[in-house]
């Protein structure tokens, strides 16, 4: 890319049929095996092989076994403090959002460029983390709707609101509620793409100043690259956060609609 | 000044929003830490409060990355 004179940082989001799928249709929709899809089996296997390792259930954990419960037991406190005793059944839900979406981050950060094979971040797309967020929001609303009926609609009116201020609240609560879904799968879409472009333009800064000459290397390039494994470290430091922010704000939600304010 | 270049200039200023998001994340940890050190057996209670204050204050920055965005390619 560096020999083009240009880096496009917006080339490595590109979507693309792999292992000549591109015709495969489905009641007439194009729908090809892509890389996105690729990285999201990837992902989908290696927590399926992480759990099965340690899912051995012995008395005394091994090591593996330990990591698995740490992780449970993780999602397991987070339910029991953000939602309650009533939290418990959404444990196996919001432990496979959390390892999808914590997975899925990290893969894509994998150097695994200098072998020719480049991952491909699906969270980096607002199709696929808004698909995400839209089921958060699908399970608050059902079982909001389940448990309260109509009284649901009371989330929209905090305890103690003045009458007269009612209807205007109503609509500011309203607003918020259904704004929801799109602020959660933004989030997570936003910080995975803007941590990759910044990194793709510090590495074309090493490159092009590498291939220009020496002096314009030691002055820029040298700079970029160091700055650059900062930024790896505080974007590994991103993708444990965002994921762990998408569990944090789905107990929230369930939170409210489970026991209403 | 045609359309495409007041479009990039826009794109540019959003950056600053970036800027002011930062102020807000720090601003966030900040607290945090100064009422943590005050009172250290209260701090781990609080810790999924401080990621919610810290996904809101970093949500309005990552706006400003959309608008941006959607200056330079729509």
């Amino acid at each position: 890319m560096a020999a083009e004179g240009k880096v496009d940082p917006m080339h490595q989001f590109t979507i693309e049929p792999l292992f000549g799928t591109e015709s495969w249709q489905i009641a007439g929709y194009h729908i090809p095996f892509t890389n996105s899809a690729l990285w999201m089996a990837l992902s989908a296997l290696l927590i399926a092989v992480f759990v099965a390792g340690g899912n051995k259930r012995q008395l005394v954990p091994g090591r593996w076994q330990m990591a698995v419960e740490s992780f449970t037991g993780f999602i397991d406190g987070l339910l029991a403090s953000n939602v309650g005793p009533a939290g418990k059944k959404y444990v196996p839900y919001l432990f496979t959002l959390f390892m999808f979406i914590l997975f899925a981050n990290f893969l894509g950060l994998l150097p695994l460029g200098v072998l020719g094979l480049h991952p491909f971040t699906f969270t980096s797309h607002f199709s696929a983390t808004g698909v995400l967020a839209v089921l958060t929001f699908a399970i608050v609303i059902v079982v909001g709707f389940a448990r309260h009926g109509l009284h649901f609609f009371s989330l929209f009116v905090p305890h103690g609101t003045p009458l007269v201020m009612i209807p205007l609240i109503f609509v500011v609560e309203l607003i918020s509620f259904l704004v929801r879904p799109f602020s959660l799968g933004l989030r997570l879409f936003v910080a995975m793409m803007a941590g990759h472009v910044l990194l793709e333009v510090l590495s074309s800064f090493v490159i092009s100043t590498g291939n220009a000459n020496i002096g314009l290397f030691a002055v820029a390039g040298l700079p970029s690259f160091i700055l650059m494994i900062g930024i790896c470290a505080l974007e590994l430091l991103v993708a444990g956060i965002q994921a762990y922010v998408f569990a944090l704000l789905t107990c929230v939600y369930l939170n409210d609609a489970e026991n209403l304010h | 000044m045609d359309a495409k270049a007041a479009a990039l200039l826009g794109a540019g200023l959003a950056a600053i929003g970036c800027g002011l998001a930062s102020i807000g994340v720090g601003n966030v940890f900040a607290k945090f830490l100064e009422g943590a050190l005050r009172n250290p057996g209260a701090a781990d209670a609080q810790q999924g409060r401080l990621f919610i204050g810290f996904a809101g204050a970093e949500l309005l920055g990552l706006l400003s990355f959309v608008v941006a965005a959607l200056l330079i390619f729509a």
